[in-house]
């Protein structure tokens, strides 16, 4: 009977769902703002990755409210889980011969894969977000070779608090020089070249390295109280 | 190209619904990465690679650890 119902309320909600969107025409822009940054996204900003001159650029406080978001997640996790005393007589056995060499020789790649995916944020796909998603997956990495060893929890604190406020500054800065919170005020530079596009790779550095340092902490949380 | 795409969003509906059915929660989660591995190719050929390396790095890698982190610390099977 309720699986029965389950299911009706399921095909409903789709029904409605294929309905609503059946009327949207796939690929299709009819927002004014999505054009506009198309066609001055790159001028404006001077970054070549349009997606980078929206997040950072144009909606840039956005940005800092999922940072923040990110961050409250963080906190709370460490308040829900904290560094407690390790269950006595229990000693994590270590993962396989295989699982340690695999994750020492891979992990300098994995974090280099994701310091340049952030650094070139502005130029290619990626950013800060996914670029320190990456570096968090390495620590990931880490953690499943040898469980139960805490990697650095305070360097991630205190990683993670010196972007956030180096975000922030950045932003503070732009006020100082009167283009406004998070505005540029550094010059565009050469289109395509690495120190290009103003404040946005300096915004993207710190976020990239705050992202990775609060998914590598959350992770830790977790996989040391297992 | 559309070919390519209807065979990723049908393998993604199959493993959406085997996540659901399997008993074997450890069987549903690797269904699960499955389902966000999809999508991100999904993403990068309907050209979105920003969305596409978010989806790989957080709903494929991440997101299964601690999924599979929360299951050891309880039960396995579904009952």
């Amino acid at each position: 009977m309720r699986k029965a119902v389950a299911f009706m309320l399921v095909v409903v909600v789709g029904a409605g769902f294929c309905a609503v969107l059946a009327n949207i025409p796939f690929g299709e822009d009819k927002v004014n703002v999505a054009n506009r940054y198309m066609r001055n996204g790159v001028r404006e900003t001077g970054a070549a990755n349009i997606v980078t001159s929206v997040v950072v650029a144009y909606r840039g406080f956005d940005t800092l409210g999922e940072v923040t978001v990110l961050f409250i997640v963080a906190v709370a996790v460490g308040a829900v889980l904290p560094p407690g005393k390790k269950p006595a007589g229990e000693e994590k056995e270590e993962a396989s011969l295989i699982v340690r060499t695999g994750s020492k020789v891979l992990f300098p790649f994995i974090v280099l894969l994701g310091a340049y995916i952030f650094l070139h944020g502005h130029l290619t796909p990626g950013g800060g977000f996914q670029g320190g998603a990456v570096i968090a997956s390495g620590f990931l990495l880490l953690y499943l070779a040898w469980p139960g060893q805490p990697v650095g929890r305070k360097a991630f604190s205190a990683v993670e608090s010196l972007s956030g406020l180096a975000f922030v500054a950045v932003g503070i800065l732009g006020i100082v020089y009167g283009v406004g919170f998070l505005g540029n005020f550094l010059p565009l530079g050469a289109r395509n070249s690495l120190l290009s596009a103003g404040v946005i790779p300096i915004i993207y550095v710190a976020i990239g390295l705050k992202v990775g340092a609060e998914l590598a902490g959350v992770v830790g949380h977790l996989m040391e109280r297992e | 190209m559309i070919v390519i795409e209807a065979i990723l969003i049908l393998l993604m509906l199959v493993a959406a619904v085997a996540t659901s059915v399997f008993r074997d929660l450890i069987s549903a989660l690797v269904m699960c990465a499955a389902v966000s591995l999809l999508a991100s190719l999904l993403f990068y050929l309907l050209d979105a690679p920003d969305v596409a390396m978010a989806e790989a790095a957080i709903g494929a890698g991440l997101t299964t650890a601690m999924f599979v982190v929360a299951v050891r610390k309880t039960k396995r099977y579904e009952e």
